[in-house]
């Protein structure tokens, strides 16, 4: 069980979050112009990285705020943590 | 056999008798036995047969890592399955042997066990406490550090087996638990195993003391792996006979428990800690018949030659034969064969680190050629580290993994799964290299020992007979838990009642009062029905469904999630939130919604009330409510942060009462309010303000039954007390309180859709006919690009339709398949299923919604739903069967 750094409540067990998959993929601003196979990249088409993935989390038992997270998928080693809005941290920093 | 106990020595106690019985047989044996070393004291050799060919089977090891003596224990508590090595003797034991495979107590019989779950936070967790462990958890305290040291057996110091032979060892062992246990700082924990350990330094340990057994949920910044090393057996001919011991395990037998396992010994080695066997076993008053030792050559064998020993330098065991333990034991150098009259076999085949949760977590492995063993090779998480033996500290030994013969049919590799070398061949045969198929070709490893003895030897076998370098490939992987726990102590305390939270309303205890039968929606308690003397369900729901529909029904409706949501661009919001428009919604007006994911799919549905030009209150179904929210806060926290909106979930605020029925408005105005309640100044579809029965109410015209109805909703606390005065002023119109089955039928007469049991999360509001709450004004809202996807526009999706069995009282199973024709044919095309089948009291006939393939195109048309056994003609229909105009409900 991972030990998530909310950037709100501080350190806190996994249980108390919800998963939000990849981070950083917008809503199109006019999903009309996108062609078809473009809704359907936007909709279902996610990265699967080996390393570090920006994933988005939800304190859903605790402060109720989505925040993103830099996660190595080989080690579940939390890289960073950042507020919704916040650009991702340099890599390595 | 003799009783073994020595008259002096040994940790037992034995003024502190302890009777126990063991297959049906009183024995006796002393505090600080285990079962196995009483079992051996009293000179029972076969603890249980294999649970396969059903050989006779006795105790091999001294610990955990027993592969063998398997019991079951039934008093003083439950045990399924569980090695006899880890059994501490306790007065009135009951247990018998097992032959590998547990069986379950019979049903309804609850556990006697105890177990609480703790939580701990620590600088460190040390597992193991050994030398190395306690050196370690000794050091951490000292530099100011909160500690918990786990070990799995009943005393600390590791494997008596080592320390024995340092003569300091006992007292600085001594020495570091005092300090220990002296210090605020560190707990110690014994009886207490690791079971896994989880990402972040999580670590689970099951603590078995008593009266309480404890799970501890531990959470440290750096985990220490002091777990030692388990010797290891050899496979050769009958290496399973009762009398073959690992040689480590048989100076534990003497030096913890004063048994002398044998009078008559053959030791059996590739490595020299044996030799301190063959010496314990001499200095104990038994004979020791040879030492035969796989080397050629070592020091170790120069010095027993001098001490007198009969040492048989580059031999083997060729066999051992006894009925059923070892009286014989054959050797052989490969040319000449000797046969010693033996009782007792001592094997060594060298050290395993015991590195399993290491493993598990991630770490690696890289083979040591000095100990022909596999050491930790990094890799793991950062927090983690591994110390003393484990950590590569192996004493040396050879390669040696199996005694080569012609026949390797009893070369028993896995004994819990009766498993040998000849099997290995087999596998190879097949074509599997790995040791992961092999494992899983033959199930070695796969028992409950989870492989602690048979997991290196397999991948060392499998290397040599591929005739590849030892270590090419190493042991499989095994997960947690590292030894066997039971359910009862994993669920602690969270069973019955404090298993999952139950959430009832302000009424509960009423319609407990009254008789209702309980449906579980979520986690809410909802009444399902109110049975009358000697009525069952379909009676029940009869006289509720004829008494909404002809006077009055009342329910109870606060479960149904209820959010406000409120801010100068709530209105904006809500339009990107439901399929139609809300923000042209009038303050006092009610609008049914539909909500979708971004797949275009329906996900729940509701109504939204707009309480003031700011300010709205919406329903969602039961069981959607948190998830509705959840939705919501998503959309504003990550996407649209711009709008100024704020939801709050209020459904344990308000408790909702439900009035139904052409008697509903005289029921309310029985009540007493002050609410205009004509139909011209309240009409369908609107909410007010006001007081009813004296009490602060908002009161909606919304009906999900297709009468006239009115929803009182009050707050929570005068719930109980408005729902009594609903009773007493529906009186005198025969006010019958109704349940979810009920409401469940009337909604499905008028074609009301529930979503999540007409709906499966791939159908869309064209796939429901409800293309008219789909708005095409509005420039966006989720899901409406996915409407327009290819698939979505499909001709041939299922859509609702109503079915009128031909058979006016067979109520068609849910779930039911539809197809086009009445065939006995094994394979036909499935168009749709039943999604909803009631009896309706109103129609006088039974009825149902299903989902069905290009379904509007085939009103009048009849087709078959299919359940194993029976098949039911149905003819296809509008999915409303009752007042399609929506008089009654308009009021």
């Amino acid at each position: 069980m991972l030990l998530i750094p909310c950037p709100w409540c501080g350190p806190r067990d996994e249980i108390e979050f919800s998963y939000g998959g990849e981070a950083h993929i917008a809503y199109p601003a006019e999903p009309d112009e996108l062609s078809d196979a473009q809704w359907a990249d936007f909709l279902f088409m996610r990265h699967n990285p080996k390393g570090d993935f920006s994933e988005r989390w939800y304190h859903s038992s605790g402060c109720r705020r989505w925040f993103n997270v830099i996660r190595s998928t080989v080690t579940h080693e939390i890289r960073a943590v950042y507020r919704v809005g916040e650009p991702p941290p340099e890599a390595g920093s | 056999m003799a009783p073994r106990r020595l008259s002096s020595g040994g940790e037992v106690d034995r003024d502190t008798r302890l009777p126990f019985r063991f297959n049906g047989t009183s024995y006796e044996g002393f505090a600080g036995d285990t079962l196995a070393s009483a079992l051996l004291a009293n000179g029972v050799d076969v603890v249980a047969s294999s649970p396969i060919q059903q050989r006779p089977r006795g105790v091999m090891t001294a610990g955990i890592e027993e592969p063998s003596a398997f019991v079951e224990i039934t008093a003083p508590t439950i045990d399924v399955i569980t090695p006899a090595t880890t059994v501490e003797l306790e007065p009135g034991l009951v247990a018998a042997g097992r032959s590998g495979i547990g069986r379950l107590p019979p049903n309804g019989r609850p556990s006697p066990r105890r177990c609480e779950p703790r939580n701990a936070h620590v600088d460190m967790l040390v597992v193991g406490g050994g030398i190395a462990g306690l050196r370690t958890a000794v050091e951490a305290v000292e530099a100011g550090e909160d500690v918990i040291l786990v070990d799995e057996r009943s005393r600390l110091g590791g494997n008596p087996f080592w320390s024995a032979q340092e003569s300091a060892a006992t007292e600085r062992i001594a020495k570091s638990v005092a300090r220990l246990e002296e210090s605020p700082e560190a707990v110690v924990l014994r009886r207490a195993t690791a079971l896994g350990l989880y990402d972040d330094g999580y670590v689970v340990v099951h603590e078995r003391s008593l009266p309480v057994e404890r799970l501890w949920h531990v959470r440290a910044r750096r985990v220490v792996l002091a777990t030692g090393l388990h010797e290891r057996p050899i496979p050769f001919r009958d290496n399973d006979r009762p009398g073959v011991m690992l040689a480590s395990s048989v100076v534990e037998y003497l030096q913890r428990f004063a048994v002398l396992c044998g009078q008559r010994a053959v030791v059996f080695t590739a490595t020299d800690s044996a030799y301190a066997a063959a010496r314990a076993l001499r200095d104990a008053g038994a004979t020791v018949e040879a030492i035969v030792d796989v080397r050629s050559d070592s020091s170790a064998q120069r010095g027993a030659r001098s001490d007198g020993f009969n040492l048989l330098s580059g031999s083997t065991i060729a066999g051992t034969e006894g009925d059923p333990s070892v009286s014989a034991v054959h050797v052989t150098d490969g040319v000449r064969r000797h046969t010693f009259d033996a009782d007792l076999l001592a094997v060594s085949g060298g050290w395993n680190p015991v590195l399993q949760l290491y493993r598990a977590i991630g770490g690696g492995l890289r083979y040591d050629e000095k100990s022909a063993s596999f050491a930790p090779a990094g890799g793991g998480p950062r927090w983690l580290e591994v110390q003393g033996a484990a950590a590569g500290e192996i004493p040396s030994s050879a390669p040696y993994w199996f005694v080569p013969d012609e026949d390797l049919s009893r070369h028993y590799v896995d004994m819990q799964r009766d498993a040998t070398v000849a099997d290995l061949i087999e596998a190879l045969g097949i074509g599997f290299r790995s040791a992961e198929h092999v494992k899983r070709y033959t199930y070695i490893g796969t028992a409950v020992d989870q492989g602690r003895t048979s997991s290196v030897a397999t991948a060392e076998v499998v290397n040599q007979l591929l005739g590849w370098d030892p270590g090419a490939q190493g042991p499989t992987n095994s997960r947690p838990p590292y030894s066997p726990v039971s359910f009862s102590a994993l669920a602690g305390v969270a069973t019955g009642s404090l298993f999952d939270p139950a959430r009832v309303t302000q009424i509960h205890q009423w319609h407990r009062d009254h008789g209702a039968v309980f449906e579980d929606v979520g986690q809410w308690k909802r009444p399902w029905y109110y049975p009358h003397a000697r009525e069952d369900l379909q009676a029940a729901v009869k006289r509720e469904c004829l008494a909404v529909r002809n006077g009055a029904g009342v329910m109870d409706a606060t479960t149904l999630g209820k959010i406000e949501v409120v801010g100068p661009d709530a209105p904006a919001f809500l339009d990107l939130m439901y399929t139609n428009i809300m923000s042209s919604l009038r303050v006092g007006s009610i609008r049914y919604g539909l909500m979708l994911g971004l797949d275009g799919m329906v996900m729940d549905d509701g109504v939204v009330m707009r309480l003031g030009e700011d300010r709205f209150m919406l329903t969602t179904t039961t069981g959607g409510a948190a998830k509705v929210l959840d939705h919501f806060e998503e959309w504003l926290q990550t996407e649209w942060t711009h709008l100024r909106v704020y939801c709050t979930s209020v459904t344990e605020q308000w408790t909702t009462v439900a009035v139904a029925g052409p008697n509903a408005r005289d029921v309310v105005r029985s009540l007493g309010t002050d609410v205009d309640l004509t139909v011209e100044a309240f009409p369908w579809m609107t909410v007010r303000a006001g007081t009813v029965a004296g009490v602060p109410s908002r009161i909606a015209r919304v009906s999900f039954s297709g009468e006239l109805a009115y929803e009182l909703n009050v707050a929570g606390r005068h719930g109980l007390s408005l729902w009594k005065a609903v009773v007493e002023a529906g009186r005198p119109f025969d006010i019958t309180p109704y349940g979810t089955e009920t409401m469940h039928v009337l909604r499905a007469e008028k074609g009301y859709v529930i979503v999540g049991q007409d709906t499966d999360g791939t159908v869309t509001p064209h796939d429901l006919g409800m293309s008219w709450i789909v708005s095409d004004k509005k420039r966006d809202f989720i899901g409406r690009r996915s409407l327009r996807r290819p698939d979505i526009r499909r001709s041939e999706r299922k859509q609702l339709v109503g079915l009128l069995p031909h058979d006016r009282d067979a109520v068609v199973p849910e779930g039911a398949q539809i197809i086009s024709e009445d065939t006995d044919a094994l394979s036909i095309p499935m168009i749709g299923h039943i999604t909803s089948s009631y009896r309706s009291a109103i129609l006088h006939r039974s009825f149902a919604l299903a989902l069905v393939a290009r379904g509007r195109e085939l009103y009048g048309r009849t087709l078959f739903a299919s359940v194993p056994g029976r098949t039911f003609p149905v003819t296809v229909t509008e999915p409303v069967f009752y007042d399609p105009e929506g008089a009654r409900r308009d009021g």
